[in-house]
This record gives C-alpha cells, structure tokens and sequence, in this order.
C-alpha cells in the first residue's frame, strides 16, 4: 500500500512541478506579484511529495516488499539493515528518485534562502528549476518506474550486487548528485538571467554559493569513487578513465572553471557572456553524464542497466534543457552590458588562462569518451580510449595550468605586474626544487615527468602558503600584526589557498602513486614470502570463514621488515551465496608514505594461491588532497561575503583584506 | 576598433588556437593509442601490429584455465570459429569463469599468445559485453537480442 501513495504521490509531484515551471514564469512575465508568489510553495510542496515517495521506496526495501520489481531484483532479507536502506539507489530506478530528491530538495532551497532575490528572478529561477524537476519526473514516471509491482511476488530478491554492498560506495551516489544536480542551479539562474537581460555582481554572488556547493560535493563524490575503486575492486589502480569516471569529471572541471569565472562576475562585473555559457554547458555535461550512464551505450567497467528507451529520453532531456539554454543564449547573450576591460597579466586574465585550459581539457575528456561511439557510427570499428590518450592529452594541458596557478593570486585585477608576481614566488620556486631533489634522492631516481609531476605538486603547496604569507606580510611586520592580519582574512582567501593546495597533495599522490608503484604476483603455499618495496609478507595460513550473508577464505599474512614481524594482514575472497557471485576484500596497510595493498585469488590444485601485493607510494594523498579542495570549497562557502543577501559593508572591510 | 572589442577578439583567437592545438593534440594521440576490439577469428584473419594494443574478447573456454606456479593464468578464448590461448600475470576479476564472456586487453606475443595486462569481467554475472556478443553473433553462436 506504502508503494501506490508513493507512486501518486510521484505522480502529484509531477504535477506540481509543471505548475511550478508556468506560473511563476508568466508571473514574472507580467509582473504579477501573487503568481511569482506562487513559485515558493510550489517548490516546497514539489519537496515534500518527493520525499515522501522516496520515503515509500526505502520503506519497501527495509521491510523486502519484493512484490516491488526493483526490490525483488535488488535486495534480499538477509542483508544488513544498512545495505537495504542504501540498496535503494543502488539500481537505476532508485537512483533516478535520488537525483530528483535532490533537485527538488535545491530548488526548495532556493525559495527558502533566496526571499532577498529580485522577484523576477526568483520566480524565474524556482521556474526553470521546475522544468528540470518536471522532465526527471516525468523520466521516472515513464521509463523506471520503482513502484511497479511483480504479481506474483517472489519469496526471495535477488540481492545486491555483493561489491555494491560497501559504505564509501553507499555515500558515493548523493554525494555525486549533490554535485551533478547542484549545477542545475547555476543553470537555472543562467537562463533566468538571459530572460532578464540582466548579469550583474549581486547576480554573481547569488549564483556562488551554490556552484561552490556543488563542485565541493562532487569533488567529495568523486573522490569516495575513486577510493572505493581502489580498496574494492583489487587492482590497486584508482582512476581507469572508464566513461563512467569520465561522466563525473567533465561537469567538475568545467565546475572548476565556472567556480572562478563567477568571482570574475562578481568583482569586476566582466565576463559575463561567458559565464552564462559556462553554466549551461556545466549543467549540459552533468546531463550528458546521466545520460552516458544511464543508455548504457558505452561500454564501461560499471555501467548499469542497458535500455534505448531510457537513454533516448535522457538524450531528449538534453536536448531540450541545452538546446534550449543555448539557443536564448544565442538570443540574448550581446544584450549584456559589456564589462570593463583589463590588461593580459592580471587576476582577470590569469582566470581567463584557467578557464581556457579547463574548458579545452574537459574538451579531450569529452573526446575521448565519445570516440568509441563515434567510430562505431562512422566505420562500424569497435574501439576503446584508455590511459595513454589521456596521458598524451589531458596531462600537457594540466602542466601549463598547475605552473599558472600558483602565479594567478599573487596578480592584482584589472593590471598587474609579472615580474614583481613571480619575484614574490621565488622562495616558493627554490623549495619546489629541494623537494624534487629530496624525492629524485629517497626514491632513487624515476622517470622526468614523475619529477617534474613532484615539483609541480612542491609549487601549487608553495604557492599557497607564499599566498598566504604575502597576505598577512608574515616576516615583513611584526608577529603580532601578522596574525591580526591572519583572523582578519576573509574566509574565501583560505578556502582557495586550500583548494590550490589540496590540489598539490592530489598532484603528488596521483604522481608517486602511478610512477614509483610496486607490485609482485606469485603462487604462494603457507610458509612462503614475497617482498615488495623493502616489505617482506609471509602467507601464514588460509582459513574459511563464515559473515553474516557470505563465506570468506582469509588468508592471514604476516609482514616483516627488516627481519622484524611488524603487522599481519588478511586478504579476503568472499562468496555471496545468494548472488552467487564472488569479490575480492584486498588488505590495505595505510600509512602517510605509502600503502601496502594485498590481494589473494583462487587457489590451484595443489594449495598455492595466487597473490598480488602492491606498495603505492602517496596513494593516500590523493583523497586526502581531494578532501582538503571540498573543505576548501566549503570554508569559501561560510564566508559571509558568499550568503545571499549579505549586507555590503562587510564587502568593504574584506576588500581591504584581500588588497593589504 | 574599440579596446573592449578588441580584448574580446583577442580573447576568443586565443581560446581557439587553444583548442584547435589541442583538438589536433588529440586526433594525433587518439592514431597512436586507441585500442581496437578484435575476435579471435579476426586476429588469426589478419594478425595485428607485433607492439600494438588491442582488446581481444569472446568466451572463455571450458576447461581450459591452467595456472602456472609463477603466477601465469592460461586460458583460451574463443568466438565459437576460432580460439587464442592468452596468458595473464595476476589475480583474475571476480567474475571471471569458464564458459563466460570475458574482454583482454594487450600485445600479440610472437609466440601466437595473446599477452593480456588486463582482463576486463562486468560487475554482473548475466551481463554480456556487447563487443563478445557482436563477435559471437558474426560467428553465430549467440541467440540472444
């Protein structure tokens, strides 16, 4: 019963939405206050019935209705309360209600914390927002509907696919919508601008906040991604430019870039077309994203349910979401007043240096991942783009862009002074190299690019903190002055020196992780030893073992180093019964230097079983550098200069701050 | 011309010389590392570069995994018509069965195996990949849709 009032309910908030997207829209038209009035608790109400129809699914997965299709095919009674409850995105179906939740929950934010907004504008954005919500709606409603029931019922569910049954990866999807679907804000006041005709700095500080929300949650979705790869699927390896991961990156770098092209808006009032543009397309490729993932029409490591109709009707999605967006773009877009100009060399251009390398990057990814669709087309040839395009590719763009981002915040706006820029960086520069050398020294040599990967990782860390240094004149004045200057900081000033410098951390795991990597196969009985990387790991014993809905063999190994017994390990290889499917459970021993990464496989007729063990070096600096840029991202967000309606005068006291 | 227009036309010549070297950056890279998808049959039809990657995917054929005490998996692919012994250092995806679909990715060795690097199973076990199911169809050996 719980299931039928949340498929009317879905269906009420379909209805809702298509109110919400007309009625305010025509109100702002004609400048009716009690129409436009009528976007708020629209959006609200369109909330409401899609969390309650979310609710209705994760009840039927708690309680195993399995006379719901999706539950049957998904879940299973013998799983963990945790798992039934996460299971409930863990399949397309689900997950689709996940992203609507979610957009809904954002456009009811806007009404709730937008009450400062022009009335136009706010009807207008609650509109659009609400055409986006209507078409996911309507997706869901035609083509995964979750409430649809199986007569008869089955006594069992087929379960959860067993490498699905894990925390990181339970958190990975909202995360990851948060961000995907956070983007249809900027998107949404994009075009409301166009239809206004109107981009101005309080536009930009309105639209901030939320881009910044969204590049943070999916820099954090991601990276969860990324992490659950590594320590789940028993490769070693954390980003295999799969479709998949692909799909999730392009709206992050084109986020990136729309991140720092909206503080263009919003402190020199220039660059606005190209904003607008950038925030169609960030939404665009979210779209594109869902839609990649959704049709199955690439082929990927994990792509989910294969079906034309639903990639069709995502595909239309697109079209008429970014057709649409760029066609009024086309319109309008010479409607907006031109900015103010400024010289090459200055905090504008340094931005418009990093949107165009982001932009021309996310350009190769994209490429790359469309490429094998495009040669299907044209020569019928089946083809994969892996590792290597993108080393050939996307890392020469990124090299120009790290060098540059050290430089862009030491330039002042408007006009600025290079020589004097990188005169300032010049201790930064000098330490770079020391800790080239002292990494050329403790890993005893490797290839160029890993070095000039390390020092490029040296410089953003550098960067940041001389950035930091120069703000508060540290060494110049006195201490005490120094640290005034520190807590008068605006927080939007840490929250970039941390993303620049998480950044570095990333730079130098993904670096030493993929250059200096060890790695070691071997048959191994009890009793026999293996080394990798200086660590000597002898397989004790292999026992079976039951968990609570699998059966394990667990191998128990012991690790030396330098003869001494310093920690044991124990790979697993489970076996889900009831999904019939085996997964490796790798043995990871983290540590600030590097991870120690074991795997056990399948055993041969005469007791040896297959092990692999990798030493990672600064593999865990990756998520941790991608976690330090969120926290960035959201300490910029606490900033008071980023709440909408922020009175003007703390503006004032930042803007000396910031030029000091 | 006025400054702000010119900035403008500079800007955007700027942004396409970006993108048109790197568009060319990429076609140029995409000719040297695009990996094509090959059936056994096509490879004994027509032998690849000696150094060149391919994927090489059909069925995995009963009773044919050996491993070797050095940690070399052998196993013997086959589209139905034709069949190619490949040779894998490592732990195999947990998916991974005789008489399943599976994808390799690697160099012919001039010995006539296929020295895989990687060895691709989906994360569910009914699922086809559909390079196997178009090389199996080719050789009619799949009924599926």
């Amino acid at each position: 019963m719980t299931a039928e009032l949340g498929h009317y309910a879905l269906v009420l908030a379909l209805i809702v939405a298509l109110l919400q997207s007309v009625v305010p829209m025509v109100g702002a038209g004609r400048r009716d206050d009690r129409l436009m009035g009528f976007g708020g608790p629209c959006a609200m109400m369109q909330l409401t019935l899609v969390a309650a129809a979310f609710l209705a699914l994760v009840n039927a997965y708690v309680t195993s209705d399995f006379s719901l299709r999706v539950v049957a095919e998904n879940s299973h009674a013998a799983k963990p309360l945790l798992y039934k409850v996460t299971g409930t995105w863990g399949n397309h179906e689900g997950s689709m209600l996940l992203w609507s939740l979610i957009l809904a929950a954002y456009g009811a934010a806007v009404a709730w914390f937008g009450d400062r907004l022009p009335a136009t504008l706010r009807a207008r954005v609650i509109a659009i927002q609400g055409m986006t919500g209507a078409g996911f709606l309507a997706f869901i409603l035609f083509t995964s509907n979750p409430f649809e029931r199986l007569d008869p019922a089955p006594i069992a569910g087929r379960g959860l696919n067993p490498v699905l049954q894990d925390l990181a990866l339970a958190i990975h999807p909202p995360m990851l919508y948060l961000g995907y679907v956070g983007f249809s804000i900027a998107f949404a006041f994009a075009v409301a601008a166009l239809i206004e005709g109107k981009v101005d700095a309080a536009w930009a500080r309105w639209v901030r906040p939320w881009t910044l929300t969204a590049w943070s949650c999916l820099a954090v979705g991601i990276a969860l991604g990324s992490w659950w790869a590594y320590y789940e699927l028993g490769w070693g390896g954390w980003w295999f430019w799969d479709p998949v991961e692909n799909a999730s990156l392009m709206p992050w770098l084109l986020g990136t870039a729309l991140v720092h092209c909206v503080v263009v808006v919003e402190r020199r009032e220039t660059l606005k077309a190209w904003t607008i543009l950038l925030a169609i397309l960030t939404f665009g490729l979210s779209l594109l994203g869902t839609f990649l993932v959704r049709s199955g029409v690439l082929t990927s490591v994990h792509a989910f349910a294969v079906d034309p109709g639903r990639g069709l009707f995502v595909l239309l999605l697109l079209a008429i979401a970014i057709g649409g967006g760029l066609t009024l773009y086309a319109l309008r877009a010479s409607s907006l007043r031109q900015g103010p100009t400024f010289a090459l060399v200055s905090r504008e251009g340094g931005l418009v240096l990093n949107n165009l390398l982001l932009s021309v990057a996310c350009a190769t990814v994209l490429l790359g991942t469309l490429y094998p669709l495009l040669a299907e087309a044209i020569s019928n040839d089946r083809v994969s783009v892996g590792p290597p395009f993108y080393a050939a590719t996307f890392v020469p763009l990124m090299i120009p862009m790290l060098v540059a981002m050290a430089v862009g915040p030491m330039l002042a706006w408007r006009k600025a002074d290079l020589a004097a820029a990188l005169g300032r960086l010049g201790v930064a520069f000098l330490a770079s190299i020391a800790i080239v050398a002292l990494g050329w020294y403790v890993a005893g040599g490797g290839p160029l690019m890993a070095l000039v990967g390390i020092g490029l990782a040296a410089w953003l860390v550098m960067g940041a903190l001389t950035d930091f240094a120069e703000r508060v004149a540290l060494f110049r004045r006195p201490l005490g002055v120094s640290l005034r200057r520190a807590a008068g900081l605006p927080r939007s000033a840490y929250g970039s020196m941390l993303a620049h410098g998480g950044l570095g951390l990333l730079v130098a795991g993904a670096v030493a992780a993929s250059a200096w990597k060890a790695e070691s196969v071997q048959m191994m009985r009890p009793g026999e030893t293996a080394t990798v990387a200086g660590y000597t790991l002898r397989l004790e014993e292999v026992t079976r073992e039951g968990g609570p809905n699998y059966v394990a063999d667990v191998a128990t190994m012991t690790v030396l180093r330098d003869g001494a017994e310093i920690a044991v390990m124990t790979p697993e290889r489970r076996f889900y019964p009831v999904e019939g499917q085996s997964t490796t459970e790798a043995a990871i021993r983290g540590g600030v230097f590097g991870d120690l990464y074991a795997v056990v496989g399948e055993p041969d007729d005469s007791g040896a079983w297959v092990t692999r063990i990798y030493f990672e070096p600064l593999v865990g600096w990756i998520w941790v550098g991608a976690l330090v840029m969120a926290a960035g991202g959201a300490l910029s967000l606490s900033d008071r200069r980023a709440r909408i309606g922020a009175p003007a005068r703390s503006r004032a006291a930042a803007e000396l701050a910031v030029e000091a | 011309m006025s400054p702000a227009k010119r900035q403008r036309l500079l800007l955007v010549l700027v942004g396409l010389g970006l993108l048109a070297g790197a568009t060319g950056l990429s076609l140029a890279a995409l000719n040297d590392t695009v990996t094509f998808f090959h059936s056994p049959t096509a490879i004994l039809e027509s032998p690849p570069a000696p150094d060149r990657r391919i994927r090489l995917g059909g069925l995995v054929e009963a009773g044919s995994v050996v491993r070797e005490p050095d940690g070399v998996v052998r196993f013997a692919v086959s589209d139905g018509a034709s069949s190619i012994e490949v040779r894998y250092a490592g732990v195999l995806p947990d998916l991974f069965r005789e008489g399943q679909g599976v994808v390799t990715e690697g160099v012919m060795d001039a010995g006539g195996w296929f020295a895989a690097d990687e060895v691709l199973a989906k994360h569910d076990e009914t699922y086809m990949p559909p390079e196997v199911a178009e090389a199996l169809r080719a050789q009619g050996h799949w009924q599926g849709e």
